[in-house]
């Protein structure tokens, strides 16, 4: 055991504060602590992505950082993005391309995929797939996922708020 | 029959690319993983597990463990007890299997790494983990055997001293005359395959609850098969099946990893009852690479017999399959799984397999994805692919001149399987329609000229999946001793809406969906208006799970009988109160209306209404309520096929190699659901490129594990694949009334030996004609210096059979491999 | 996996920082972005007993030019240095690190500081020649690039010391290249070459060439340098140039590569780096 130490941060735009050991990894703070289990933990070594928030509006592996760290910070998951009855885009077009099938990777997924669109709001394929190279999907071989992308980016540039879904014709 | 772009009727839901009625959660954040839940008072669980790949365990000194801070407890084998281990399903008849124990925790020896030794259990998710290593468990090292084939010579270390031989069991099967047909052939090729070890790899591991309750146990387990478990568990936990209930919560993917009951399961569910407290324990990834099975790990010698025009005349098959130290429920019979396909989609005369089991110091093979057939299809095609250039035919034509005629249907192959449909050669055409194989060809010249190395791979598939004919696979079938029929329930609800319980149980296949668009067809309302249940042994009926492509073909089949028969005792009651006969009842444009008189008709809501709260016109003999179950055991498998072609653009100079294109046509019958088909076959094939090109389980000569991490077991990312173009035909299957075939293993099926078919057509000008997968840069590079002749290492080439401690060339874990992918 | 448990100081200054880092006992590390230490700890091959978090201080922070230097802070993060075209090799270098998570916590100090030789940052500030501006409990020093990597993991930087700043020349006038070849994108390099050269009419007049993971530290490539040197600048000069690019190296074999493969490739990515330094790739 270490010390402990306070932790101040703003989670999805609400401000908590909580007594941590100083080794509490942003993800455990998150999950265990918060509650906020939509951020998944899928390996031990940085590698799979499915833990990544936005911290200060960054993409960020929350198990390679450690709550202390996040202390003054803005943190942003999965549940902060949209709920039901009020997706955001990239919600939207995860849902729309089917760029999910068992899901665990996605909350990481999307937010990887927000802070690539916040540097770079129109990319190409090849830009997408450079800029996902830090999450890891068993499921989908990632084609879809590069798809929702790109329909989220045509979204979010006004060239078709439901580009994917209509375009294939996707019942809801 | 070939109708890829049907449009179902408006009235009609099967057919329709519907979004996923699973996905509003996943996208929220608001899924429920194993990992999620949080039962009130729960202990958290970790494990000491070996560091020695075979040793005797001298000591183990839990004391400065049980003094930790919130420790309850620290448990060895002696401290907790069961009426046996994991018990192996398979018992063909006829054949030995030696069969070790299995047990949760080891005492005595450890026969590899990862094995379980003591678990700590304590009130601090943290501080159990820093108790385990508290724990001193002293070894004294045995010799280690990780080679199969070095396993099986006179004078290897025995992996288990009590059978005197590292052989596990022996297998045949054959038919027609294989000796006739390989003397009598005017071209006979023998060549050795390898399908190396690979590992599941779901982004979750696995993890589990056992929460006791009164006398009883609910097992919440990140699993592909609640009510087989419960029937395993409940045997090795002396519990009654009435006393243990296990639900499969959302599970994040499976691949077949979570195809299996573990010691893990069993071992919680007994610290519970000891306890009488829930107790947690979520896999690390650590763990997951070293103690959930791995998959594949086979050596196939192959002779292969042919005329000079082409035509093949016998197989023979001399496999050798590490299983590794233990077996888990399905071990020994995976590799035996690929024989109904031993053949391809072809008219062999002759097949002839045999198998051989083997015990290694490395954790357990089991099903992964495709299990058995994958292995099976890989080797028929890369011999398929030889053949032509032996015979100086090319890979297209060399199937076209093999393939079951379209008429031929059903067939029955030398080994006694009966492929029940199938149009080999209309999804090869299909495929070649979009290939200009003339046009790639010249381009291929021309590019070598500039140095550029493109190789073109072709893969056409046939596979054996909806595992069920319980007469066919059961005890006096191939001899697993379970049936594989599968189950459901339709309710229909007062208002009209409906529940579907299935006994399979899905974890990403979007299922839910596709389960309620077949039953909202036959019931007459929307499917937002079905839900869906699965995964829960106590909601429903007993089920077989979700592996083996059978849960549409078999689940699904089950769910449309279970709605028909809702739907008959709805046209009986709508036929009562609209005065008519039920035979003159139809159900179309979402209605239940009178032949000839549609504007007398009923809604679903108004019949359920009338089932639930009879009105006096009722006739008494109708039973009130509409509900009703179905278990469907099919007849025969379904045989899904296709045809893949795989691009790849190979830089000779450093051996690295870039799929640039894939192009794939399957047939798994009718569509139920479009999207979720194109997902599967993405996945699937990724899976496949995956293992052909980048993921090995390696183990070192000392048994150590080497790919212990993401960081070393290379799941390929966004950025090493291509995008994939798919499109089907559609051949409906007799077997069904759907006329579904699985697809959830095709792609892996058909992927890696197209890769290995491309990389050789790429690389046959400098003289490659095979490598051994995976294609690593290294391994690829070496092949070239071979061929090269400047003798630049020792290449893998030929004799094919690189695997263990020479796997991928290692030489034991490079010095920045604890680190994690990135730097600083 | 989680960090054995240590205590936990957040810098105010860098001289709180060195402070702390000197006042706390042998096991005081210093943690900026975090990924490098973290990863080790979670698998427990490190368990500091005092973390001092210098991530915070924006003194570290910065890039700016001062004549004909670069100066970098030590705690400047990769995904500040990937898109600074302006920094040329510095900024593809950064660009190719791991993946967008890692390079928005990683730092370039902390990166130099830890001393991976398969980390992409290291040849290039070798190569480049840059200094780095070193402040601890003794004062403020500079230290070489050259004199920087002593052994696998082991820098000249005393646990005490923060890397305040990298200085680098800005070469301008100077082409380079950079080759990093990995299994998969988001992997460490199996092989990586930064190559700089300074061409005038058709003669090289100067070239460096950096090494990455072909060896215990990064490495210069000294014969393909001198081979090079002084003569003229083609194709023909820069293969013969790159075959002596892995002389005098005794790469470590791993998983995915032996020595000889390592060398090999050094080879081939010597001469790719070459020529697109010297502009002949089109």
């Amino acid at each position: 055991m270490g010390s402990t130490a306070t932790v101040r941060v703003s989670v999805n735009g609400e401000r908590r504060e909580s007594e941590v050991e100083a080794r509490l990894l942003l993800v455990h703070y998150l999950r265990d602590t918060l509650g906020l289990t939509g951020t998944h933990v899928g390996c031990d070594t940085t590698n799979c992505g499915a833990c990544t928030v936005l911290l200060d509006g960054e993409a960020v592996k929350s198990c390679t950082v450690l709550a202390v760290q996040a202390d003054g910070a803005e943190v942003k998951t999965i549940e902060g993005m949209g709920a039901h009855d009020e997706l955001h885009p990239l919600q939207e077009a995860f849902w729309s391309e089917h760029g999910l099938q068992c899901g665990f990777c996605t909350p990481g997924m999307i937010m990887s995929a927000a802070d690539l669109l916040s540097r770079n709001p129109n990319p190409s394929e090849e830009e997408i797939r450079k800029g996902l190279e830090g999450n890891l999907c068993r499921c989908t071989g990632y084609h879809n996922i590069v798809k929702a992308v790109q329909a989220a980016a045509a979204a979010a540039a006004g060239a078709g708020t439901h580009a994917g879904r209509e375009a294939e014709g996707v019942s809801a | 029959m070939e109708s890829a772009t049907a449009t179902p009727a408006e009235d009609r839901f099967v057919g329709r690319p519907m979004k996923r009625r699973e996905d509003p959660r996943f996208i929220t954040g608001t899924g429920s993983y194993i990992d999620d839940l949080h039962v009130q008072g729960t202990l958290h669980a970790a494990f000491v597990r070996s560091t020695e790949a075979h040793a005797t365990i001298t000591q183990i000194d839990t004391s400065e463990a049980e003094a930790h801070p919130g420790v309850v407890g620290v448990y060895t084998a002696e401290d907790v007890k069961f009426e046996g281990g994991i018990p192996m399903v398979w018992a063909p008849p006829g054949v030995e299997i030696n069969t070790p124990d299995h047990m949760p925790l080891k005492s005595g020896e450890v026969k590899c790494i990862g094995d379980p030794v003591a678990v700590v259990v304590g009130s601090d998710r943290y501080g159990v983990v820093d108790a385990a290593e508290k724990v001193i468990v002293e070894y004294e090292p045995k010799p280690v055997v990780v080679d199969p084939e070095a396993a099986l010579e006179e004078g290897s270390p025995l992996v288990w001293e009590q059978f005197g031989t590292n052989k596990t069991h022996e297998w045949a099967v054959g038919g027609g005359d294989i000796d006739a047909a390989l003397s009598q052939a005017d071209v006979v090729l023998e060549h050795s395959i390898v399908n190396h070890r690979t590992a599941g790899a779901a982004i979750e591991t696995r993890g589990a609850i056992a929460e006791p309750r009164g006398g009883s146990i609910v097992l919440h387990s990140a699993t592909q098969i609640p009510h087989i478990t419960r029937f395993i568990l409940s045997g090795v936990l002396g519990l009654s099946e009435h006393d243990l209930r296990v639900i499969a919560p959302d599970v994040g993917g499976g691949f077949g990893s979570k195809l299996n009951t573990y010691g893990e399961e069993a071992l919680l569910c007994q610290l519970a009852r000891q306890l009488g407290r829930p107790v947690k324990w979520i896999e690390t990834r650590s763990e997951n690479m070293a103690y959930t099975h791995h998959g594949r790990d086979q050596v196939a010698h192959v002779t292969m017999g042919a005329r000079s025009d082409g035509t093949v005349t016998g197989v023979r098959a001399r496999i050798v399959a590490d299983l590794g130290a233990y077996f888990q429920i399905l071990t020994p019979f995976i590799p035996e799984l690929g024989f109904p396909v031993a053949g391809g989609c072809y008219r062999f005369e002759a097949i002839d397999l045999h198998f051989t089991g083997v015990f290694t110091n490395k954790f357990a093979t089991d099903a992964i994805r495709g299990a058995g057939r994958p292995e099976m299809t890989h080797w028929v095609e890369v011999m398929m692919d030889r053949l032509a250039r032996e015979v100086g035919s090319d890979p297209v034509e060399i199937r076209r001149r093999n393939f079951i005629p379209k008429d031929a249907f059903p067939y029955e192959t030398p080994l006694g399987i009966v492929y029940d449909s199938g149009d080999y050669a209309g999804t090869l055409d299909k495929l070649l329609t979009k290939l200009d194989l003339d046009e790639f060809r010249r381009e291929q010249e021309e590019l070598r000229g500039k140095g550029v190395h493109r190789g073109i791979g072709f893969s056409t598939y046939t596979e054996v999946c909806g595992l069920a004919p319980s007469r066919a696979v059961g005890p006096q079938g191939v001899g697993l001793q379970a049936a594989f029929y599968e189950s459901a329930t339709v309710r229909v609800h007062p208002t009209g809406s409906a529940t579907v319980y299935s006994g399979a149980s899905p974890h990403g296949q979007g299922l839910d969906t596709s389960f309620a668009q077949i039953a909202a067809d036959r019931l007459g309302i929307a499917p937002e208006n079905v839900e869906v249940i699965h995964g829960d042994t106590n909601s429903g009926p007993w089920g077989w799970g979700t592996y083996g492509s059978r849960s549409l073909s078999v689940g699904g089949e089950a769910i449309a009988r279970a709605a028909e028969r809702v739907q008959d005792k709805a046209k009986k009651i709508c036929a009562a109160m609209l005065e008519a006969a039920p035979e003159d009842i139809e159900l179309a444009g979402g209605a239940f209306r009178v032949k000839g008189s549609p504007d007398q008709s009923m809604t679903m809501a108004e019949i359920a209404g009338a089932a639930y709260i009879p009105p006096q016109e009722l006739p008494t003999e109708i039973e009130p309520g509409l509900e009703e179950s179905a278990f469907y055991d099919p007849e025969n498998f379904v045989f899904p096929f296709g045809a893949h072609a795989c691009v790849v653009d190979v830089d000779v100079e450093t051996g690295k190699v870039e799929v640039a294109r894939w192009v794939a046509v399957d047939d798994c019958g009718p569509a139920i659901n479009p999207m979720l088909i194109d997902g599967q076959v993405h996945g699937g094939v990724a899976h496949g490129i995956g293992q052909a090109l980048y993921e090995q389980v390696v183990y070192d000569a000392d048994g150590q594990l080497v790919t212990g991490s993401f960081v070393d077991y290379a799941l390929p990312t966004a950025a090493e694949l291509p995008s994939f173009e798919t499109d089907r035909t559609e051949t409906p299957s007799p077997v069904n009334s759907l006329g579904v075939k699985g697809v959830g293993e095709a792609g892996t099926i058909a992927a890696s030996p197209a890769v290995l078919n491309a990389v050789v057509d790429a690389l046959r000008p400098l003289g490659v004609d095979y490598i051994d997968m995976p294609l690593t840069p290294l391994r690829v590079w070496q092949a070239i210096e071979e061929a090269r002749g400047s003798g630049a290492g020792p290449a893998d080439s030929e004799q094919g059979t690189d695997v263990g401690e020479h796997g991928g060339g290692a030489a034991g874990s490079g010095p920045a491999s604890p680190d994690e992918g990135g730097a600083s | 996996m989680i960090p054995s448990g240590f205590d936990y100081h957040r810098a105010e200054s860098v001289d709180d920082a060195i402070q702390a880092v000197a006042g706390g006992d042998d096991e005081a590390k210093l943690i900026a972005g975090g990924h490098s230490l973290l990863p080790l700890m979670k698998l427990r091959f490190a368990a500091p007993s005092l973390l001092v978090d210098i991530g915070r201080l924006d003194e570290l922070r910065g890039i700016e030019r001062q004549n004909g230097t670069w100066r970098i802070g030590g705690g400047t993060r990769h995904a500040d240095l990937q898109d600074r075209e302006d920094l040329g090799v510095v900024a593809k270098a950064a660009s190719l690190i791991a993946d967008q998570q890692v390079r928005n916590r990683g730092t370039i100090g902390g990166s130099l500081a830890h001393g991976d030789p398969a980390s992409d940052l290291p040849a290039v500030v070798l190569a480049a020649e840059g200094e780095l501006a070193v402040k601890g409990s003794g004062g403020e020093r500079t230290v070489a690039a050259a004199d920087l990597f002593q052994d696998y993991l082991t820098t000249s930087i005393t646990p005490d010391e923060v890397i305040t700043a990298v200085d680098l020349p800005a070469l301008d006038g100077w082409g380079w290249g950079y080759e990093k070849y990995s299994r998969r994108a988001e992997d460490w390099a199996m092989v990586g070459v930064v190559a700089l050269v300074k061409g005038e009419g058709g003669t090289c007049e100067d070239v460096r060439v950096g090494l990455t993971h072909m060896g215990s530290t990064p490495l210069r490539a000294s014969a393909t340098e001198e081979a090079l040197r002084g003569g003229p600048l083609d194709a023909e000069r820069i293969a013969a140039a790159a075959a002596e690019a892995a002389d005098g190296t005794d790469p470590p074999g791993d998983l995915n590569a032996t020595p000889e493969y390592k060398q090999h490739l050094a080879r081939v990515l010597t001469g790719r780096a070459l020529r697109q330094a010297a502009g002949l790739d089109g």
